[in-house]
């Protein structure tokens, strides 16, 4: 049966949480996640929605209170965006390395200097190494439906690792879309409700998130390391069941758009994917033999997929909105090491820092440039310059 | 009262120094809150002395937080224990002068601000005694630490402690309490007012720290109980938006009897002492006039 809303990714979140029912949820309003909150607070209020909703007075707090929340076998939500998510930076390491499956969503925003409420992803890719599985999704019904796969993953036992949905800052955050709402029988037989073995209990006292010896931290941070790589074939899994009993399943951690023939690809992640297929469709037209990579997990890292999926392909382009000053991209980064051992050309194309607008007519120089790649392309090429 | 506290230890076991106030203060707590409690404890002294994997020393459910963030996974614990119908259960937070009038201040208010039923108390040993004796806002006036060195320029610290027990009372919490090691029965009698307090409840209790007082390791009580005789520490409540004074001393004992007392404070010169009975006398005034 299907039910269709007309919502925003943020809204479309809020619903996914719903559904999820959560029995905490704390969170510190930041630009562009508020409506998030808003939406569930007004849930709560509502009675559609049977959760404790804690103000907090910091995303630091926030954080703090899911994770006690968590281990007492309460299934959560948080969210935040940009300066927000640093302040949690902290907390988000003492979550992984508790192994909590917190699920959270990032609005994928700039961060300061220069003051901007706007889009890029430099935020959630400065938190890469902090132990949480990230996926980036490219529009609203992505979102809803990741944020529900998403419990599933971080509650899985061979997983019990925090979970981050990035969702692009207003480009997807604020962009209404029509999406379908998955029946609340078909969300309770996919994610059943959470039960954390090795909780805190009353009658079998536990001490967590306790300090280790030298000798002792390498073996936790070794499982913690296995967990996410467990995380690879239980995602696919995850997804191909939502997709059963939904009709709509995404695939694994990265996805291909017209490939298999191609010469030239680009690697995008988020809501750019879209755009950037809409352009591969004009320039196959033309005959070009273009496609594109679309990341959607960039932990754990897709690095089977993407060599997979680029195993036809001479040229590559890597198109993100982040950089790691003084060097590359972040996704450059590894999508490049990802290829190392082959004989690929690849470049690095960064566009979009602070929200400025990557428009078709910039993916198609982009495209351009790559089908005349010469010795003069540098590494790293920052797009939209051109006065 | 010592009678009705639980036979059980839930807290033993652990590395804390001789003579450790703190400790004290956290393991009475416990006998007085019983097995039904959830513990958590920040960065600090009682986190790095009870939780070193595989010897971990609380006998009821324990977590530590991070530093800045005690008082919100308390929050967070008690709105999972009301979401999941945990009944009667106690949730407490232990933490250090840093981590509660510096670093876990803002935590602390959004808690109280909220009105949580948790209780919250701070072990107050007057400086950041788990990295080695630093500075911290609670450390008096005048102290040697290893950033307030006593010497010709900075001369130990020219801190003056904050009161955060008045903090903690401007918020118009559910209820406060000052209370010491000095005086156990004081401070069993306010944590089992804690546990029944309907709301956000704040202990703080003056733990002396032998280490970093330079003390000797059976003197703790003492200096403690000495310290409230000679009116620089003081027991107080703050409940249904009143002040009670719970033990007024009428004639103080030496101030500079109890300084020379420790290593912390034998550099002090006369001028200094006198500076630190004049402080006493003008918080005594102040205490007097709002608390009785």
């Amino acid at each position: 049966m299907s039910n269709k809303v007309f919502v925003s990714g943020n809204e479309a979140v809020a619903i996914g949480v719903k559904l999820a029912k959560p029995n905490v949820i704390a969170a510190y309003p930041i630009t562009p996640q508020t409506i998030v909150v808003e939406r569930l607070a007004e849930m709560v209020e509502r009675q559609e929605l049977n959760a404790e909703y804690m103000y907090v007075e910091s995303e630091h707090s926030a954080l703090s209170a899911v994770m006690g929340a968590s281990v007492l076998g309460a299934r959560t939500f948080t969210a935040t965006s940009s300066q927000g998510l640093l302040y949690m930076a902290e907390v988000m390491h003492y979550a992984s390395g508790g192994r909590v499956p917190l699920v959270m969503m990032n609005a994928n925003r700039s961060l300061a200097l220069p003051w901007s409420i706007f889009g890029d992803q430099r935020d959630s890719l400065a938190m890469l190494d902090s132990g949480w599985i990230q996926v980036y999704v490219e529009d609203a019904q992505e979102s809803l439906d990741m944020i529900i796969q998403s419990y599933a993953l971080a509650e899985h036992k061979e997983v019990l690792t925090p979970v981050m949905v990035n969702l692009d800052g207003f480009v997807l955050t604020h962009t209404y879309e029509a999406i379908e709402v998955p029946e609340e029988e078909q969300v309770d037989k996919f994610l059943p409700s959470f039960e954390l073995k090795g909780k805190m209990d009353l009658e079998n006292p536990k001490n967590l998130f306790f300090s280790s010896s030298p000798a002792d931290n390498i073996r936790f941070k070794v499982q913690q390391h296995q967990a996410i790589e467990n995380s690879r074939k239980i995602i696919e899994k995850l997804d191909k069941q939502y997709g059963e009993i939904t009709g709509r399943s995404y695939g694994g951690l990265a996805i291909g758009y017209r490939t298999e023939d191609a010469d030239t690809l680009l690697v995008t992640l988020g809501s750019i994917t879209g755009q950037v297929k809409d352009v591969v469709d004009v320039l196959r037209l033309q005959g070009e033999k273009v496609g594109v990579v679309k990341i959607r997990f960039m932990r754990p890292f897709p690095e089977k997929e993407i060599l997979e999926l680029c195993s036809n392909a001479a040229v590559i382009g890597v198109l993100e909105k982040d950089i790691s000053f003084g060097y590359h991209g972040t996704v450059y980064t590894n999508v490049a090491d990802a290829l190392k051992n082959t004989n690929k050309k690849i470049f690095n194309f960064i566009g979009g820092l602070g929200g400025k607008n990557i428009s078709q007519q910039d993916i198609k120089k982009i495209f351009r440039r790559l089908k005349n790649i010469d010795k003069d392309t540098s590494t790293v090429n920052f797009i939209g310059l051109e006065v | 009262m010592l009678n009705k506290l639980d036979k059980k230890e839930y807290f033993y076991g652990h590395k804390g120094c001789g003579g450790c106030g703190g400790s004290l203060a956290v393991r009475l707590a416990l006998k007085v809150l019983g097995k039904n409690t959830f513990v958590v404890l920040p960065a600090g002294c009682m986190s790095a002395v009870g939780f070193v994997y595989p010897q971990l020393c609380f006998g009821v459910n324990a977590l530590i937080s991070p530093f800045a963030s005690t008082a919100a996974m308390l929050s967070g614990i008690r709105a999972a224990a009301n979401s999941l119908n945990i009944e009667n259960c106690n949730v407490v937070g232990f933490a250090g002068d840093g981590g509660t009038a510096d670093i876990g201040l803002q935590a602390l208010s959004g808690a109280i601000d909220r009105g949580d039923k948790i209780i919250y108390i701070c072990y107050d040993n007057e400086a950041y005694m788990n990295t080695g004796v630093q500075q911290s806002s609670l450390t008096p006036y005048g102290a040697r630490t290893t950033t307030t060195p006593p010497g010709e320029h900075i001369h130990g610290s020219r801190n003056n402690k904050k009161d955060m027990f008045e903090i903690v009372a401007a918020h118009h919490i559910k209820y406060a309490a000052t209370a010491s090691i000095g005086n156990i029965p004081d401070y069993i009698r306010k944590v089992e007012k804690a546990k029944n307090t309907n709301g956000t409840s704040y202990i703080h209790i003056a733990a002396p720290c032998p280490t970093g007082w330079g003390i000797d390791s059976s003197e703790t009580i003492d200096i403690a109980r000495e310290a409230i005789e000679c009116g620089l520490w003081y027991l107080a409540e703050y409940e249904d938006g009143k002040y009670k004074l719970n033990k007024d001393v009428k004639e103080f004992t030496s101030v500079r009897a109890h300084l020379k007392r420790q290593g912390r404070f034998k550099h002090l010169t006369d001028k200094d002492i006198e500076k630190i009975e004049r402080q006493r006398d003008k918080h005594i005034k102040f205490i007097k006039e709002r608390y009785i």
